[in-house]
């Protein structure tokens, strides 16, 4: 996070951003459907993580609790199309959008006006409220069976796609990765402009030293509190984003180990980047999918890959690798 | 009109008095020494001024507006700003980057998330002005956590001359750095302050600094002001003589940290 | 009347659990600063171990002469080695971790936490086990109309004594001093000779054996089942925010107040009652950060 590019570095970032979104694009052409289907998965989470690490990286505040607005976005997307009848993904996204900031803004004001493990305990209780309500009124929610939202009822684009008819579920898988991919990239520009931003200093500046940012003249917990809000829109759309490609939500993604999850991919891709935590996300996605398909004991793999990743590799996948090719430049 | 004024301020911690009673008033321009025995309250002074401390009773008037109660930020924009005697500042970021958010602050900029910081022409050229003044500017890309201890003591004053205030504290901006950096940095921290106009009061153990740069001395024993006047004044005054000689040894005025 | 005293009895048994839980979480926290995510996974394991051992010994021909007594006395087992667990995570993984920032704490009891839900899974299978025969051979008491299982006061006694005996042993013995000295200030007690390091590995092992020893108890009366862990984690969490992290007073007065809200809860406001719950934890935090019993 050092100093600030200059125009030559612009522009690397800026071609290596367009081969990486062509590469993208181009990917699901040669890969078979269930690829294609995972990246989405990973694309998602990537949302998320880019959100949440808003916090934990720039600002420096480790929320437990982030489930809560991943599944905030996912409820509110269920409880749209079932109740309100709508079949438009845009209007979910606003819709839900507007629940997510909603509880964000709520649980953020409470949560920001204390930091390190007492927030991380504040945000985890709060996103167990919302659990323990998912959970216990199953009329609303559909209790641990959760709410089915299928994907045919859902129309892109304001209605230009729809998914009737035959060979609606490949129409949708990649209709959907690219809707995904756009959004995915939509939100990438959005959080690096929001970093590099007067305010993303600030936030970094609160995180290194709340006293001295305080005598710069930041008003520090307003400026948590809007960050707060921020991380928990961008997750929030994540889980906006999760539900039609999943068909089903349930309380499992209000549950705090998912809150554990989204840390583990901030952490595995490095949270101290502003890349780590995209590809965290995306190669846990892979990780995880993998470990749970070749092992009935996905769990203590996952557990162990992150026992291992806090002993010996602390800045993560994206922190390791820019470490070593900085150490390989040095030696030409 | 007096910059800034205090009326009957006080602060204890417990039985100590760390600031008793305190009348201070400064006007505009004044470049003023705080000086004192250890715990004579110089330190609590400022924090109690700069909104670090809250005060037990008293008021403070900066610009004929009370800001007793008001928000540290609230006093950084009004137009207080210090700096700090043990180094506070934003160590992961760059030498500019520190002194950029300060100059952001100071232009109302710093709330907007829709531009990219480093394309701001107008805070790049100011925030290397204000490191060139502090003889950064070699060091502007250096994460602060790396710069020397003279350099960093420099960098805090920076940040707080960045936000170019109408009143400066520096709390002792020169201790912990060698006697050779000492006279380097208190040139160019006086230089600087009073090329813009600035009104200081700087906390200093050194009596030859003290003597050489200020135009008023106040003296603090016990929460309390003691004496205040000139350099000259001040140096042919008993009672401060034996406070501070009393504190600090025979050498008192030419004491070297 | 008479269910109103079989509510506080019930009260009084979660809160001999939980408080045996949040004790072991609020003595680790309080000694080594260290937030333990997998505690609740801990006192999965002690009940799982219990109910093994007891189910095991139920098996062989022995268990004719062991009489109830001895099944009684087979329970701590469980807690015994969730101590011996303890003594090898706190030198191997947490020790390398203490000069890192609590992220890394949290991350590192995490990863520690989805290890051992699996390790249960394959050393004890998907199946609940019990050992509920103990419960049914000790019959239950009337009392009024009504009966209550004789094994629950068992319980209630065993948190009332552990609490006593947590307290005499913190503030009576030899080894409590050094325990709270070395938890107020590590350097200070290093420098006086104390070996932290020894303190450590033992002031961990004690809180897990706490956290083994509450699921032990609670296996005759509730089956361990997969998962029970990380769902009791965050209502130990509660009772240790609402009485204080690292208080051993705070531990006890929270699981109280926890276990007579929850069984007000389950008896008149069923669907909120684990909402009501986290959001009284909450208002602690925002009102007094450092829990009722806490020190900043």
């Amino acid at each position: 996070m050092g100093s600030p590019a200059t125009g030559a570095s612009t522009w690397r970032l800026l071609v290596v951003t367009v081969i990486i979104l062509t590469a993208l694009a181009v990917l699901p052409r040669f890969v078979e459907i269930y690829q294609t289907q995972l990246l989405t998965y990973g694309l998602v989470f990537a949302i998320a993580a880019l959100g949440f690490n808003l916090l934990l990286g720039y600002t420096g505040l480790l929320s437990f609790g982030h489930s809560a607005y991943f599944g905030a976005g996912a409820y509110a997307v269920a409880f749209i199309v079932r109740d309100l009848g709508v079949q438009s993904m845009e209007l979910c996204i606003l819709g839900g959008l507007a629940a997510t900031i909603l509880i964000a803004a709520l649980f953020g004001f409470v949560c920001v006006r204390h930091t390190r493990i007492f927030f991380g305990i504040l945000t985890l209780a709060l996103s167990q409220v919302l659990w323990s309500l998912a959970f216990k009124f199953f009329w609303v929610t559909g209790g641990t069976d959760g709410i089915r939202v299928a994907s045919a009822k859902l129309t892109l684009y304001g209605g230009l796609i729809n998914f009737a008819g035959p060979g609606a579920f490949q129409r949708f898988v990649y209709a959907y990765y690219y809707y995904v991919l756009a959004l995915f990239a939509v939100s990438t520009v959005i959080m690096w402009v929001i970093v590099h931003s007067p305010f993303g200093k600030a936030l970094q500046a609160i995180r290194d030293n709340e006293v001295r940012a305080r005598f710069v003249g930041i008003s520090v917990q307003r400026y948590r509190w809007i960050a707060f809000m921020i991380s928990g829109a961008f997750t929030g759309l994540a889980g906006i984003l999760w539900v039609p490609l999943n068909g089903l939500t349930t309380p499992d993604i209000l549950y705090w180990p998912f809150s554990g999850e989204i840390v583990f991919m901030s952490v595995l891709g490095g949270f101290r980047t502003f890349t780590g935590p995209i590809v965290g996300a995306v190669v846990f996605n892979y990780l995880k999918t993998y470990a749970v398909a070749s092992t009935e004991y996905w769990q203590l793999l996952l557990g162990l890959v992150l026992v291992i990743l806090v002993m010996a590799l602390p800045t993560g996948i994206v922190g390791t690798v820019a470490r070593m090719t900085s150490k390989l430049r040095g030696r030409i | 009109m007096n910059l800034l004024e205090t009326v009957n301020l006080k602060r204890y911690f417990g039985d100590t008095r760390a600031v008793d009673d305190v009348n201070l008033t400064i006007a505009d321009g004044e470049f003023i020494s705080l000086v004192g025995p250890n715990g004579a309250g110089k330190t609590s002074l400022c924090n109690v001024v700069s909104g670090l401390l809250t005060s037990d009773s008293g008021k403070i008037i900066f610009k004929g507006h009370d800001v007793t109660h008001a928000a540290v930020t609230a006093r950084v924009r009004a137009g207080i700003a210090r700096s700090f005697q043990l180094v506070n500042l934003f160590d992961d970021l760059s030498a500019f980057d520190n002194v950029a958010l300060a100059v952001f602050s100071r232009e109302g900029k710093i709330r907007n998330m829709a531009a990219l910081a480093h394309l701001d022409h107008d805070v790049i050229v100011e925030a290397d002005n204000v490191l060139g003044q502090f003889g950064l500017a070699g060091k502007r890309n250096e994460t602060a956590r790396d710069l020397a201890q003279g350099e960093r003591k420099l960098l805090d004053v920076a940040l707080a001359y960045a936000l170019r205030p109408k009143l400066l504290f520096l709390d002792e901006p020169t201790s912990g750095v060698s006697t050779r950096d000492k006279g380097q940095i208190m040139d160019t921290i006086a230089s600087v302050v009073r090329g813009e106009g600035i009104t200081a009061v700087i906390i200093e153990h050194d009596m030859d600094v003290v003597f050489k740069y200020s135009n008023r001395i106040v003296v603090m024993h016990q929460g309390a002001i003691l004496a205040q006047g000139t350099p000259d004044a001040i140096r042919n005054n008993d009672q401060v003589a034996m406070i501070l000689l009393g504190s600090s040894g025979p050498d008192a005025f030419t004491r070297k940290d | 009347m008479t269910i109103f005293i079989i509510q506080i009895l019930n009260s009084f048994f979660y809160a001999a659990v939980l408080f045996l839980i949040a004790a072991g979480l609020s003595l680790i926290y309080g000694v080594m600063r260290i937030v333990n995510l997998a505690h609740g996974t801990l006192y999965a394991l002690g009940a799982y171990v219990s109910a093994w051992v007891v189910g095991s010994a139920l098996g062989h021909a022995v268990s004719g002469t062991l009489g109830l007594a001895g099944l009684l006395l087979l329970l701590p087992i469980g807690a015994v080695v969730v101590a011996a667990v303890g003594a090898v995570i706190e030198p191997t993984l947490l020790r390398p971790l203490y000069r890192r920032p609590e992220e890394y704490h949290l991350l590192v009891t995490f990863g520690l936490l989805m290890i051992m839900e699996d390790v249960i899974k394959f050393l004890f299978g998907p199946t609940p086990l019990t050992a509920g025969l103990i419960m049914d051979r000790m019959g239950s008491l009337p009392i009024g109309l009504l009966i209550y299982p004789t094994y629950n006061l068992v319980v209630i006694a065993t948190g009332f004594f552990a609490a006593i005996g947590l307290w005499w042993f913190i503030y009576r013995t030899r080894f409590g001093v050094i325990l709270r000295a070395t938890s107020q200030d590590r350097r200070m007690a290093s420098a006086l000779g104390i070996n932290v390091g020894r303190v450590y590995i033992q002031a961990f092992a004690i809180g897990c054996f706490m956290a083994g020893l509450g699921g032990a108890i609670v296996v005759p009366a509730q089956a361990a089942v997969l998962g029970i862990g990380i769902e009791v984690l965050v209502l130990a969490f509660v009772v240790v925010v609402v009485g204080g992290l690292g208080s051993l007073e705070g531990a006890l007065v929270g699981a109280l107040i926890v276990s007579f809200v929850r069984t007000a809860g389950i008896q008149f406001f069923p669907e909120i009652e684990l909402a009501v719950l986290y959001l009284i934890a909450t208002a602690v935090l925002l009102v007094r950060p450092t829990g009722l019993f806490g020190r900043a």
